[in-house]
């Protein structure tokens, strides 16, 4: 197979686009891609501070690499979750990259560490609480990534979600119908009340395995292996079904995803802002001052419980 | 050929000369989920994998 643009031997083909690439074509077309998203969705501007959140996966990793080379001011924020084994070897990741990368560009890593500040790892608070670890970790980590963009004045945060999650996100919201979710599904989250910063998925518009094959091209050194946790994960059941109809219908998450965003433009004009709703119904949290429709937050009720569960 | 697969990480023996087409459909793997790599290179479903080569089957798939 050759390269759709030069004459070079392709290294992906990508059927959604009845196209192949070779790899200086592919990291190309991979960074116009996140430079079209920054734009289309008014993510940030070259003035803008961006904090992205990094795990040591590819999509993480990738999305630091290409902001740093299309010449944002980005720095990393990592949150260890304390996950035996793994979160050890994703810390490693991150590290190399931050040394061996960004450090060049000036970029820093900050790194938050959920044992430090809760006196457990994120398996051990699960238990405590009696909630599935992937819901206690989303909480900590949706809070400590805010949290310390806030307090360190980024004007955006940005999350290497690509178009496999966000179609699979859709689909699970779609099937359980929590039309409440829906509005929040979106590439560009404003930062609509004091505390909330700004949150962006400049990946959104690239699959998943695009974003893994840019990763291989540019030697960028990410942990292949899954966390432990995520094992029997919906999410994982949705991506399952959505790439066996991509298999039989090239485009259809891009379809799924991009029809859902066209249509909720449409809606945005007759409903109110998210702004307006948010602005509405969200207070400073009692104990840390985060927003929160609750007296508490979810994250200083959740802190509350496991310090009671260990008394 | 030698072929790495993960989750859980394992080595298996397949027969070559191959297509990575082939190879997805023998392992009953969607192509939409994985890359394939040999040395440092991706290669593409048209290519063929000789009998002597390694190669791994990475997934992209991330429970996100």
């Amino acid at each position: 197979m050759r390269c759709r643009k030069c004459p070079q031997r392709a290294v992906l083909g990508m059927p959604r686009h009845n196209t192949a690439y070779c790899g200086p074509c592919l990291t190309e077309f991979v960074r116009t891609q996140v430079q079209k998203a920054i734009k289309a969705q008014t993510m940030f501007s070259p003035e803008d501070r961006i904090l992205v959140a990094v795990s040591g996966g590819k999509d993480s990793l990738t999305l630091w690499e290409i902001l740093l080379k299309l010449g944002y001011r980005t720095d990393a924020l990592y949150v260890d979750l304390g996950i035996a084994g793994y979160s050890e070897r994703s810390h490693e990741k991150v590290e190399r990259f931050a040394r061996d990368v960004a450090k060049a560009c000036g970029s820093k890593l900050i790194i938050h560490t959920v044992e430090e500040d809760a006196g457990a790892g994120i398996k051990e608070l699960a238990n405590l609480i009696k909630r599935p670890t992937c819901s206690a970790c989303g909480t900590i980590k949706r809070y400590q990534f805010n949290r310390v963009a806030w307090e360190n004045k980024y004007d955006v945060m940005a999350t290497g979600h690509n178009l496999d999650d966000e179609a699979a996100r859709l689909l699970g919201n779609v099937l359980n119908w929590q039309e409440e979710y829906l509005q929040k599904q979106s590439p560009t989250l404003p930062a609509s009340v004091e505390g909330f910063s700004k949150k962006v998925k400049p990946l959104y518009r690239m699959t998943e395995r695009e974003v893994a094959a840019y990763a291989v091209v540019n030697r960028i050194d990410y942990l292949v292996e899954e966390c432990p946790m995520s094992k029997g994960a919906k999410m994982l059941v949705y991506k399952d079904v959505l790439n066996r109809l991509e298999a039989e219908s090239p485009g259809t998450k891009h379809r799924f995803y991009w029809g859902f965003l066209e249509k909720q433009k449409k809606a945005a004009e007759s409903t109110p802002s998210m702004t307006d709703s948010d602005q509405a119904t969200l207070l400073p949290c009692e104990t840390c001052g985060q927003p929160t429709t609750a007296g508490t937050c979810t994250f200083c009720r959740m802190m509350a419980r496991a310090k009671t569960a260990t008394h | 050929m030698k072929v790495h697969l993960s989750h859980p990480n394992r080595d298996i023996e397949l027969q070559g000369p191959k297509r990575v087409a082939d190879i997805f459909k023998e392992l009953q793997l969607i192509p939409e989920a994985f890359l394939i790599i040999r040395g440092q290179d991706l290669m593409t479903e048209d290519e063929i994998v000789k009998d002597e080569d390694s190669i791994e089957v990475r997934p992209v798939i991330s429970g996100g």
